[in-house]
């Protein structure tokens, strides 16, 4: 059994369904803040490993922001941010 | 009995953004506060008294809304330091009520987990519990209660009832007499959050039965008002029709107030009193606040707009919306709220700046809110548009008048994006910041009593400020143009000798190239207090000078007096000009020193004159001189 392939969610399509496998923090070097800061507030607003995510909407732009559903909640963001989420598309 | 027990206990309100908080407590204690869905819009301390059913008096704060004590911005600062009691001047709280919304548990229960940390008594509040029924959420209350160890209660405080069993709740565990043990609580690294999210998921399975699913109203909306290009064409559509809204439908109640006040001046002129008494009631008193309280219907639609679209859970999209667009000139998506409060008045706008995190984008926000077109503006604009903008329709369907006024907002906002890009590259030299994260909340129908309350406070401050400050500066401005009385057998209007000609004249070597005259620059003085005393000045200023004339009829005189050019150099000089004194107080106070209050007066200042310059000479050069 090989592990099933991952992409950031921040590359990830309108319609992407699956689940969160980590969060890796290199991933978004680009962002403005301490990676240990933006982990604990993507943990915050429910980015946490094995949480279901789809993605709903994303803006006229480069595609973002992008707007989240993490379990139960709608979460917006900037893809630049979720890149450190690690995803994996549900079969 | 000790004197603790004579104090009235303190019980905390603590939940996430957009948990139904605010409407909590506006049911607990009866005052009708605004209830926003945006998050973080609660950002001043709310305290309020009730008495339980078991006859107890307690003392509710509402605290603003947050996702972990962990304080990010100044607004969780203060949710943090109350919970955990390190506000000298507050009591810490007897009792902490975690507020939640049942249909989005999540986040809240690990919120709890934290608050359970600080040692003082806590238990949760459901809130919401009618909505997550509709969604089919099937809550066991009993397992959930289990789970966290602490009392569950659920409520729905939009309903007359719906917090019977919390206030019941309140009683039994305050009776209780808990004593707080030592705080456990220390800032949690990101393993203690993944523990503690990982916790509340697995208390989440326990306690719920059936899940929800995305409500699918909310769903269907945000198809078509989160679309890439519907959702912003609907979004300007939205800000479009609010400001023809504010031109039209304002105007039939707003010449029933002229014509009262109309009617109340020649009431007083007909009074057998003496000449200078009469001139100043009529002049000075009924012609000064009257030209400002007309505006009372545009302020109370612009308003009315505004709060309805808070509570609609819009404004959250509006920033998603925007965010790229505005990320482009340098600011933040969470400073669309900030920027939008601002329309209706820079003090609000700028300290709802609180809930930008970082002190770079929040100070840019800051710097460029008093560009946003404040209903404070409205008189000005009207009362010139109204005089010299023709009014009849283009393409058909537009009004001009309504035409221009969309113009000068949009240039304001347009000198906004300008300042905030040259700001970002000129203070900062960076061009990444903040993150920008932030919970879509389901939509939700407003609240007629809460909307209806959050328009009379505004109008009830607007009045306030008629009956106060542009009161008294009406009468400095009456004052002004009547003293001294001009010599016997004096044959220009009396205006002319009065210390107001004086000053204004002595103006008139800096103004000239603006095209403004003298009477102008007297108004603009006063205008320095508050923008739309102004109207009222030039309002005084005309109907001394005319004499018997009417103080309605001022856009008329205008419209004798003025070349076109003048007119168009002053639209020009409000859409910048920095006039508006508790404006530069409020950024005093919260960027603490003056700094920023001389950089936003200077600015703004050099705007104005530039605009109004070239604005003057332009429309000269055009032939409108």
């Amino acid at each position: 059994m090989t592990a099933p392939p991952t992409i950031a969610l921040g590359e990830a399509p309108v319609g992407f369904r699956g689940h969160i496998t980590a969060l890796d923090l290199e991933r978004a070097p680009a962002v403005g803040l301490p990676p240990p800061e933006l982990e604990r507030r993507l943990i915050e607003l429910g980015f946490v490993e094995g949480a279901a995510v789809e993605l709903l909407h994303q803006g006229l732009f480069g595609g973002d922001p992008i707007a989240v559903r993490v379990a139960a909640t709608t979460i917006a963001l900037r893809r630049r941010e979720a890149m450190a989420v690690i995803v994996t598309e549900m079969s | 009995m000790n004197t603790a027990a004579q104090l009235a206990p303190v019980v905390a309100l603590v939940g996430n953004p957009n948990c139904g908080k605010t409407a909590l407590f506006n049911a607990l204690t009866g005052s009708r506060q605004k209830v926003a869905n945006y998050p973080g819009v609660t950002v001043e301390k709310k305290t309020g008294r009730l008495t339980t059913p078991a006859g107890r008096s307690i003392e509710i704060i509402d605290l603003p809304g947050t996702y972990s004590l962990r304080a990010r911005s100044p607004d969780e600062e203060i949710t943090r330091d109350a919970v955990l009691g390190k506000i000298a001047t507050e009591r810490a709280p007897d009792l902490i009520v975690c507020v939640a919304d049942a249909s989005n548990l999540r986040l809240a229960l690990r919120l709890a987990l934290e608050l359970k940390q600080v040692g003082r008594p806590v238990m949760m509040s459901l809130n919401m519990m009618d909505i997550a029924r509709k969604r089919g959420i099937e809550i066991d209350i009993a397992a959930l209660e289990r789970e966290l160890g602490i009392p569950v209660v659920s409520s729905v405080a939009v309903r007359r009832g719906g917090i019977d069993a919390l206030l019941a709740a309140l009683d039994t565990r305050l009776a209780a007499h808990q004593a707080a043990v030592p705080s456990a609580w220390r800032v949690p690294d990101a393993a203690a959050l993944r523990g503690s999210q990982r916790e509340a998921d697995r208390m989440l399975q326990a306690a719920i039965r059936k899940v929800g699913r995305l409500d699918p109203g909310t769903a269907k909306a945000d198809a078509v008002l989160l679309h890439p290009v519907g959702g912003l064409v609907i979004l300007l559509a939205i800000l479009f029709v609010m400001f023809q809204a504010v031109f039209a439908w304002a105007e039939p109640l707003m010449d029933a107030i002229s014509e009262a006040f109309t009617w109340l001046g020649a009431l007083v002129g007909a009074a057998p009193l003496p000449d200078l008494v009469r001139s100043f009631l009529k002049d000075g008193l009924i012609a000064g606040v009257g030209s400002v309280v007309v505006f009372l219907p545009q302020i109370v639609i612009l308003f009315l707009f505004i709060l309805l679209l808070e509570d609609l859970g819009y404004m959250a999209r509006a920033a998603f919306l925007m965010d790229r667009i505005m990320g482009g000139a340098g600011l933040h998506g969470r400073a669309f709220i900030p920027l939008l409060s601002s329309f209706a008045c820079a003090i609000p706008g700028i300290m709802s700046t609180r809930v930008i995190d970082d002190r770079r984008d929040r100070l840019t926000t800051i710097l460029v809110a008093p560009l946003m077109t404040c209903s404070a503006r409205i008189p000005v604009y009207t009362l010139i548009i109204s005089a010299f903008i023709p009014d009849r329709e283009v393409w058909g369907f537009v009004g001009l008048q309504g035409l221009v006024m969309f113009g000068l907002y949009a240039a304001g906002i347009m000198a906004a994006l300008g300042v905030s890009f040259v700001a970002k590259r000129l203070f900062w030299r960076t061009t990444s910041g903040e993150p920008f994260m932030l919970e879509l909340p389901d939509y939700k129908i407003p609240q007629a009593r809460s909307v209806a309350f959050g328009v009379w406070t505004r109008a009830l401050a607007f009045l306030k400020r008629a009956g106060t400050i542009i009161l008294a500066m009406m009468i400095l401005i009456w004052a002004l143009a009547s003293f001294p009385r001009p010599p016997e057998g004096a044959t220009d209007p009396a205006i002319d000798y009065s210390l107001a000609a004086k000053i204004g004249r002595a103006m008139e070597p800096v103004t000239a190239p603006l095209g403004f005259n003298w009477q102008i620059n007297v108004a603009l003085i006063p205008g320095l207090a508050a923008r739309e005393v102004a109207v009222g000045a030039l309002g005084t200023i005309y109907a001394v000078e005319g004499g018997e004339d009417a103080p309605e009829k001022v856009g008329q005189i205008l419209a004798d007096q003025w070349p076109l050019a003048t007119a168009l150099a002053l639209l020009a000089w409000y859409v910048f000009a920095p006039q508006c004194a508790a404006t530069l107080a409020v950024i005093r106070r919260e960027t603490g020193g003056w700094k920023w209050v001389g950089v936003t007066f200077f600015y703004m200042l050099a705007l104005a004159y530039g605009a109004a310059f070239a604005t003057n000479q332009i429309a000269r050069a055009l032939g409108a001189g």
